[in-house]
C-alpha cells in the first residue's frame, strides 16, 4: 500500500491505456512515453501494460505503508529514498515506512513510477488509465491528491536489476521527429509542407496530455484549413488556420474538422512528450514502409534493452 | 475509394466527399464487415461521416496489405445488410432556461416555436458517429426547414444534455463544453456517465427521437438518472 504524501502539479495512474473505446469518442489515455512506462514495469517484474504512476514536471512524494518494489523512469528527475540519493532506471526495494520523494524534472517532462503488482485501481473499459477530461479510470478518474492511498496487487520476488546507462534516454537533445505524410498533405501547398520540414518549432507550455501545441514557421494551406471531420490517430499533427501545429497525443479528441499534415510515429510520440516547453523540435519525413520497418524494430528493441544484476 | 495512412499505425479509407446517409452507412458496413472478418492485425475502428480510420498492429499486417485486405470488404460495403439499428428515445424539454435559443431560432427561422419544437420531436435523427467528446452524436434527420447557420459567437460552455441544431445537423453536448450551436432544449439522460457501467448512451448507426416532456417530468426523470434508476427506452 502507497501513501500520497504530496501529488505534484498532475500525476495519475496510468496503464497500457484503454482499447476499443475510440468509436464512443473516449481516447485510449496511458503513458505519453509509452517507452519510458514499459521499461519501469520491467525493472519490477510487471507485465508491459501494469498500472503505474505518471507524473508531470514534478514528481510525487509518497510513503510505503508496507514494503513493496517500485521503479522510476521517463524524466530525469533526483529520487531520494528517506532523503539518501537512490537511481533512477533501476529496481528499488522499499520497506514499510520509507519515504520516497522525485524532484522537480532537470530533463523530459513526464516521469514514471512502476510498482510490482501493478497498482489495484478498478478497471474501467478495461483498462485502469485515467482519462481527466473524461473524469474515467484511474483513482475516481482525477489526478491524485494528498492523502490517497493506493493499494498494490500481489507481486512474487523481484530481481533487482538496473537498465543499461546507454539505454537511458537524452531528454536535452532536441529531437527529430519522424512523420508520415498525410492523411491530408494535400490541403497544404509544397512551401507549406518544405517549411514543416525544415523549420525549428517551440514547444508551447498549453500542451498537455491531449496535445503538444508548438510554435514556428507558418504552415500554408492550399484552399481551406477545414475539411469533413474524420478520425485523429495518435501523433496527428494539425493544422488550424493559424499556419502553427499541434501533435495530438494519447487523451486527444478522437475526430476533428481540422487538416492534418502529417503524423508523427508512434516510436517517436515519447520524444514529443518529453519535449519541455522552449524545447525545440523538428519533423522528418519517412514513407510509410519505413515508419513501419523502425516501428517493428523499435518493439524489438524495448524487449531487448540490457537490464543488470544487481547485487542486493 | 482512397485509403490514407495515418501514421505507422493507422489508416484512414475514405469512401466519399460528402456528408450523406449514402456515404456513411457504407462507411459503417466496412467497419462491421471487418469485425465480421475479424482482419487480423486490426486494432479498432472510428467510423465517421464519409471515412473509416482503422488502427492496426504493423508487426502483424503492414500497410500495403492491409490496404489489399480492405479493398474487396469496402466494395462489398454498399450491398452489406447490417443488424437492424437500435431506436433510441431521448426526452426532451424544450424552451426557457434549458433551451435559451429556441424563441431566436423560430424567429430565424420565421416559426413560432410550437411550430419549431413539433418539427423538430417529430423528426427521426441518425446517429453518422460518435465523437469529438465521449459520446457526443453527429446527428441529421431534422426537415430542411430547420437548417440555420452556426452561431455567430459560439457559446464558452455549453452544459451536457443540451440539445442543439446548427446546418442541418442536430447535436446533444455530452459533457459540459464550448459549442456553437443554436440550444433548443435539453435532455435529462446522460449521453457519456463515468460512473455508470455502460458510460455511454448513443453508439453508431441509432435512430434518435425526442420525446417532448414539461419541467416536472424532465426533474423528475433527471432525479432518477442521478439515482441511477432510470432505464432509457432502447428498441
Amino acid at each position: 500500500m502507497i501513501r500520497i504524501i504530496e501529488p505534484g502539479p498532475q500525476t495519475t495512474v496510468q496503464d497500457g491505456g484503454r482499447r476499443g473505446q475510440l468509436r464512443y469518442g473516449i481516447p485510449p489515455s496511458g503513458p505519453v512515453d509509452a517507452r519510458s512506462f514499459t521499461l519501469g514495469n520491467r525493472l519490477v517484474g510487471n507485465a508491459d501494460g501494469a498500472a503505474g504512476l505518471e507524473f508531470t514536471l514534478i514528481g510525487p512524494r509518497l510513503r510505503a505503508e508496507t514494503s513493496c518494489t517500485i521503479a522510476v523512469t521517463g524524466a530525469e528527475s533526483p529520487v531520494t529514498v528517506n532523503d539518501a540519493p537512490a537511481a533512477a532506471w533501476t529496481t528499488l526495494t522499499l520497506a514499510a515506512g520509507d519515504v520516497v520523494r522525485i524532484g522537480p524534472a532537470r530533463s523530459g517532462v513526464r516521469g514514471y513510477v512502476a510498482f510490482a503488482g501493478g497498482i489495484d485501481v478498478p478497471a474501467v473499459l478495461g483498462s485502469r488509465a485515467t482519462y481527466l477530461r473524461g473524469r474515467l479510470g484511474g483513482l475516481e478518474g482525477r489526478a491524485l491528491r494528498r492523502d490517497d492511498v493506493l493499494r498494490l496487487g500481489a507481486a512474487g520476488p523481484v530481481r533487482r536489476r538496473a537498465m543499461a546507462a546507454r539505454a537511458i534516454p537524452d531528454w536535452r537533445a532536441e529531437p527529430v521527429l519522424r512523420v508520415v505524410l498525410g492523411p491530408q498533405a494535400d490541403r497544404f501547398t509544397d512551401e507549406g509542407i518544405a517549411d514543416f520540414l525544415a523549420g525549428a518549432y517551440e514547444v508551447l507550455p498549453q500542451s498537455d496530455r491531449m496535445g503538444a501545441r508548438l510554435s514556428g514557421p507558418r504552415i500554408t494551406h492550399a484552399g481551406g484549413h477545414d475539411i469533413i471531420s474524420d478520425g485523429i490517430a495518435l501523433g496527428a499533427v494539425q493544422v488550424p488556420g493559424d499556419g502553427q501545429p499541434i501533435v495530438l497525443l494519447v487523451d486527444r479528441q478522437s475526430t476533428g474538422g481540422y487538416t492534418k499534415i502529417a503524423t508523427v510515429c508512434s516510436f517517436d510520440i515519447p520524444r514529443v512528450g518529453q519535449a519541455k516547453p522552449g524545447q525545440r523540435v523538428r519533423f522528418s519525413a519517412v514513407d510509410v514502409a519505413e515508419a513501419q520497418q523502425l516501428s517493428r524494430t523499435a518493439v524489438v528493441d524495448v524487449a531487448n534493452v540490457e537490464l543488470q544484476e544487481i547485487a542486493s | 475509394m482512397r485509403f490514407l495512412p495515418a501514421g505507422d499505425l493507422a489508416l484512414s479509407v475514405e469512401l466519399g466527399d460528402e456528408i450523406s446517409v449514402g456515404v456513411n452507412t457504407r462507411v459503417r458496413a466496412l467497419e462491421f464487415l471487418i469485425e465480421q472478418k475479424a482482419l487480423a492485425g486490426v486494432v479498432e475502428t472510428v467510423p465517421t461521416y464519409r471515412a473509416l480510420q482503422v488502427y492496426y498492429d504493423p508487426g502483424v499486417i503492414g500497410y500495403e496489405a492491409l490496404c489489399r485486405a480492405l479493398t474487396p470488404l469496402a466494395e462489398q460495403a454498399a450491398a452489406t445488410a447490417m443488424p437492424p439499428a437500435r431506436e433510441v428515445e431521448l426526452p426532451c424539454c424544450y424552451g426557457d432556461d434549458l433551451g435559451p435559443d429556441l424563441e431566436p431560432a423560430a424567429r430565424r427561422l420565421e416559426l413560432s416555436s410550437d411550430e419549431l419544437v413539433r418539427l423538430h420531436a417529430g423528426a427521426e435523427y441518425l446517429v453518422y458517429f460518435i465523437g469529438f467528446t465521449p459520446g457526443l452524436p453527429y446527428m441529421t434527420g431534422a426537415p430542411a426547414r430547420l437548417t440555420i447557420p452556426r452561431l455567430d459567437t459560439p457559446r464558452v460552455k455549453v452544459p451536457a444534455g443540451s440539445v442543439g441544431i446548427g446546418g442541418i445537423q442536430c447535436c446533444v453536448y455530452s459533457v459540459d463544453s464550448p459549442g456553437g450551436f443554436w440550444l433548443l432544449g435539453r435532455t435529462p439522460l446522460r449521453l457519456y456517465d463515468p460512473a455508470a457501467a455502460e458510460p455511454i448512451l448513443l453508439k453508431p448507426g441509432d435512430r434518435v427521437r425526442f420525446r417532448r416532456v414539461e419541467r416536472a417530468e424532465f426533474d423528475d426523470i433527471a432525479g432518477r438518472v442521478a439515482a441511477g434508476v432510470f432505464r432509457p427506452v432502447v428498441r
